[in-house]
């Protein structure tokens, strides 16, 4: 990763605050605030499986998770503080739970998705067969099918008359983008993260040098899972409703498609795949032309065999070549050089 | 700011030849019909048709001289069968293209996802669905037929053919639970035993184990409010058991998407049901409805209860802004609460000025060689679930969605 | 009494479906170590295909016999030849670019046939067994998943294209060495996995409404299915959807369909946790 951690924040802080300034301009805050909603859920599967290694067919079941926790908690509390928190704790330790029992068990890949996949499932089977008056949490109906509407939505933190929507709630999912965008540059910098990018590659040495692999990729899964549990509270106030929908094959399939089309192993390509691809599917649904699940699933094999690496790591690559030679570059040059060295060592 | 995203849009031709005038014009020439239905996905088949029916009712108001002097536009979106958009399109509606009133949503689902935004921005908003009743809420207006509609003609009829021991089957979902005690209720009512209840998410597909322990009880009828194409093979399965000529059905939802024209006649024949809308209904306003349809579409076997729901609820907006002689929210519900009522394809549609419910005709109807034959119509039924709950003219402020209490 | 033999039959259904929705899925994950989730589409195009060749006059069990499975195994072959040979050895790639397929078939069948539920009645009439009637078709579906899987051992076993088949399974080098072109094995292969697929929609068709996304309800178990059986073909298949299968109904009876799923969804959890290689990779070792 090229640059100092100092000059990240900075370039982060200011790309951001010229994107929230900017995009409202073209397009409406609400729409803008679930591209970034889905952003940071692209995000939190672009950690870890981009930087793990860790394959999840579930990331949906988190994002659901975080979601169903805000819209209890918030029904059974009134005031949306504590949701807020319970529903990046709730995931997060799910996760944990999840993640020790698959590590510790030396699952890996095809097995892992199978696992990842079946707790989806199961967890969408439970939560649609929840209509009935018997599945009560608090005085919250799970409702099943139709999901659970009328929660108390964001409020300023103590004032739970003052809630916090439309435009104001845009800059708030804006900001907590950009927070958790740079509270993963920051993990990824620490040995923490470096260690965790040297499991993905190799999984048998990092063991042999002593670290212990199953330990540290639970805690990053459920990181991860924090991450899209966050993601999830903010959708459950942004459309006001949860549905058993957000924990779907589909959905996960969805966050897949956006890592893979962002691009794999950077933080910007999983944000800008899910936030582009979403988009992309909020205009189609406005023409009537071409069905729009053939499209999603061409995107996807095209991109597959075309540009597997994704878009942002290929315009990356298209940039250095581009302007990488030019004497301004020597100091990006001599760092090449110096991770090479680091690479090979 | 918008002018940006619209020509952003320039594909869509309707929008982006709107987009290019400045809006206060704009929206001096048309009214505009909002519409948010499911055209793609999973749902399309209840969907499809029911945005032809809106576009027909359009066509024929705008062809009539439209509203008020001026046309009506729609403005459409598809929600692709995804509950998250019609959060995202219904602010759209109401914030961006600020339309006059919004007619759409099909599953309860989507109803709840979108029904405080329109409360919120206070455009009037129909929900054109067979439901499981109970809304509340002074900016709705619902015309499709209620459980207690429906349900308190079919049991007695279903009952009095096949006898009093009654098995419920139903879909595990906010609409399959309610109708389930509906249907209870009205079989203790009429003299009958309720020996089972199962309830199936929408996505149970096999239900051989279901036709077997219904054997093991052995009831006299079987009723089925089962949902979608996933719960259609019950219907396939029961008649490949042969258990066809043995215990009769009835169902309060099969049908609502012309089901019956995918079931062959040796599973379909002999099914009991009861709704507001028949393909065969015998009427000149249905014959009359038929012609137009084929005319505009080139076949009218599309046409199922929800289209002509919607058809019905587009023009009873209409009515209530010639009525009311402006497009203001609170003058076009009031005219709607007079007790206006419109002549629809399927009978006379009255709205009730308590629950903004719709009074309706109601037709038992049997499956008869893919077509579903009338019976017996009763004329102009009451809501009386939601009725029994909810009363916005007391109480205006309301807001709820009631669960009957059995 | 009586309602124990219908419990029985129903469970053998059980088994019996299972297997016959896996089996595409195993011999193309078997042979080639590809994960197509596109299966569940395949499945789906199969049971169109019966659908659409029934309503020209074609009769039914030739419809689900011979054109449905010739008809997807074309498909297959094509899609083979497009995409996934360039993957091979990619295992999460070929996932996801059959995953793409998947969502770009469902979209195309949609456009073809529309969301509508089709179907066809089932060919076969009920019968009475004391004092229940039983679905004669379950009788089929065992019949044909019996005979699937004793046609596939055949091949495997007594066949010279078996004999190739599982040479390029255990080494594919040596199998090229030796003037096979693994190119063209696979290709068979995909060709043979898809036509699986393709005859277990078309056979489950008369049964459920079929639409375009009624694949997704198959995948996932397929999935399961096969990833549980582990390594050997035919043993795996056949161990994983009886354990499967008999939860399943044995949790349907007792409590409701729901759980039923829920049972088997759990004990995939658990069995995969106990057994990470699946059942064959712990039991029958070597079998195929």
């Amino acid at each position: 990763m090229p640059g100092s951690l100092q000059k990240d924040v900075l370039i982060a802080v200011v790309v951001t605050a010229l994107l929230i300034w900017l995009m409202p301009l073209l397009i409406g805050t609400y729409t803008l605030t679930v591209l970034v909603i889905y952003g940071m859920l692209g995000l939190s599967l672009g950690l870890i499986w981009g930087f793990g290694g860790i394959l999840c067919f579930g990331q949906a079941a988190f994002f659901g998770l975080g979601a169903y926790t805000y819209a209890i908690a918030a029904i059974n509390i009134g005031e949306s503080t504590l949701p807020m928190i319970l529903a990046v704790l709730v995931p997060a330790v799910f996760a944990a739970l999840l993640g020790a029992m698959m590590f510790y068990g030396r699952l890996t890949d095809v097995y892992l998705g199978v696992i990842t996949l079946v707790v989806t499932l199961i967890l969408f089977k439970f939560i649609n067969s929840t209509a009935g008056p018997q599945y009560v949490i608090g005085t919250a109906r799970l409702g099943g099918f139709n999901g659970i509407p009328g929660f108390q939505t964001l409020n300023v933190p103590g004032d739970p008359e003052a809630y916090i929507w439309g435009d104001a709630y845009f800059y708030v999912c804006a900001i907590a983008l950009a927070l958790v965008y740079l509270l993963v540059s920051v993990l990824l910098r620490s040995s923490f993260g470096r260690i965790a990018v040297g499991i993905r590659e190799n999984e048998t040495r990092l063991s042999l040098m002593g670290y212990d692999v199953r330990a540290r990729k639970t805690v990053l899964f459920a990181v991860g899972a924090a991450i899209a549990g966050l993601a999830g509270a903010l959708f459950a106030n942004w459309g006001e409703i949860v549905t058993p929908n957000l924990f779907s094959l589909g959905q996960s399939a969805e966050i897949i498609i956006w890592c893979i089309v962002g691009g794999l192993g950077t933080r910007l390509g999983p944000i800008l795949g899910a936030a582009g691809l979403a988009y992309l599917k909020f205009l189609l649904g406005q023409q009537s032309l071409v069905d729009n699940t053939l499209i999603t699933g061409l995107i996807l094999v095209l991109f597959v065999l075309f540009l597997p690496r994704g878009v942002v790591p290929a315009l990356a690559g298209l940039w250095r070549i581009s302007f990488g030679r030019r004497p301004l570059g020597r100091i990006h040059q001599a760092r090449r050089h110096r991770r090479r060295e680091r690479g090979h060592g | 700011m918008s002018l940006n995203r619209r020509s952003f849009l320039a594909g869509t031709a309707a929008i982006a030849g709107a987009g290019l005038m400045p809006r206060a014009t704009l929206a001096g020439e048309t009214i505009k019909l909002g519409s948010i239905l499911d055209t793609s996905g999973i749902f399309d088949a209840y969907g499809k048709p029911m945005d032809m029916a809106m576009r027909l009712a359009v066509e024929e108001i705008n062809a009539a001289g439209g509203l008020l002097g001026k046309m009506v536009e729609v403005v459409a979106y598809d929600t692709q069968s995804d509950m998250a958009l019609y959060s995202q399109y219904a602010q759209q509606l109401t914030r961006q293209d600020k339309v006059d009133v919004v007619h759409g949503g099909i599953l309860s689902a989507s109803r709840e996802a979108i029904r405080q935004t329109m409360r919120k921005t206070k455009t009037p908003y129909f929900y054109n669905v067979l439901y499981e009743g109970g809304v509340c809420d002074r900016n709705i207006f619902i015309n499709g037929v209620t459980p207690a509609q429906q349900v308190e003609v079919l049991v007695p009829y279903a009952m009095g053919k096949a006898g009093k021991k009654v098995y419920i089957l139903a879909a595990d979902y906010n609409y399959g639970q309610i109708t389930a005690r509906w249907i209870q209720k009205f079989v203790a009512d009429n003299g009958g035993e309720t020996v089972g209840v199962d309830f199936f998410p929408l996505d149970v597909s096999d239900f051989g184990s279901t036709i077997a322990k219904i054997q093991s009880v052995g009831p006299d009828l079987v009723i089925a409010p089962l949902v979608g194409g996933a719960h259609l093979s019950f219907f396939r399965q029961w008649a490949a058991a042969g258990m066809k000529g043995k215990i009769p059905l009835a169902s309060t939802t099969l049908g609502v998407g012309n089901e019956h024209k995918v079931l062959t006649t040796e599973e379909g024949n002999g099914i009991m049901v009861a709704y507001n809308y028949s393909q065969e209904l015998d009427t000149p306003a249905n014959a009359a409805f038929k012609e137009k349809w084929t005319a505009a579409y080139g076949d009218s076997t599309m046409i199922h209860e929800l289209a002509v729901s919607n058809y019905q609820g587009v023009l009873t907006w209409a009515e209530a802004v010639r009525k009311a002689g402006s497009l203001d929210r609170d003058a076009v519900i009031s005219a709607l609460e007079t007790g206006l009522s419109i002549e629809g394809p399927a009978g006379k549609v009255t709205v009730d000025p308590k629950t903004h419910h719709a009074v309706l005709d109601v037709h038992i109807m049997e499956f008869e060689n893919q077509g579903m034959k009338v019976i017996e119509t009763l004329p102009q039924r009451q809501p009386v679930d939601t009725q029994a709950v909810c009363d916005l003219s007391a109480n205006p402020g309301d807001n709820t969605q009631y669960e009957i209490q059995i | 009494m009586d309602l124990s033999f219908v419990i029985l039959v129903e469970m053998l259904y059980a088994v019996a479906s299972l297997i016959l929705i896996s089996a595409g899925l195993a011999v193309v994950f078997g042979m080639m170590k590809v994960i197509n989730l596109a299966h569940g589409e395949f499945m789906m195009m199969g049971g169109y295909a019966t659908i659409t060749a029934v309503n020209l006059g074609v009769n039914v069990f030739v419809a689900m016999i011979v054109i449905a499975p010739l008809v997807v195994g074309l498909i297959g072959l094509v899609v083979e030849r497009l995409v996934i040979r360039h993957l091979y050895g990619r295992l999460v790639d070929t996932m996801l670019a059959t995953w793409g397929l998947s969502l770009f078939f469902i979209g195309l069948a949609t456009m073809i046939f529309g969301n509508t539920t089709t179907g066809i009645s089932t060919p076969i009439p009920g019968f009475a067994f004391g004092d229940y009637q039983i679905n004669g078709y379950n009788f089929f579906i065992i019949l044909v998943s019996v005979a699937l899987l004793v046609a596939v051992l055949f091949v495997l076993k007594a066949t010279r294209a078996g004999l190739i088949a599982r040479g390029a399974m255990q080494r594919a080098d040596m199998a090229a060495a030796l003037g096979y072109s693994p190119d063209r094995i696979y290709m068979a292969t995909f060709f043979c996995g898809s036509a699986l697929s393709g005859l277990a929609g078309a056979v489950l068709a008369p049964l459920v409404g079929l639409v375009p996304t009624s694949g997704g309800a198959y995948i996932a178990k397929a999935f399961i299915t096969v990833i549980a059986g582990g390594p050997s073909l035919i043993a795996g298949l056949f161990s994983s959807a009886s354990f499967f299968g008999v939860i399943n109904q044995v949790f349907t009876f007792a409590i409701s369909p729901v759980i039923g799923e829920v049972a088997l969804l759990v004990a995939a959890v658990v069995l995969l946790r106990l057994l990470p290689q699946g059942i064959t990779g712990s039991f029958f070792k070597g079998k195929l």
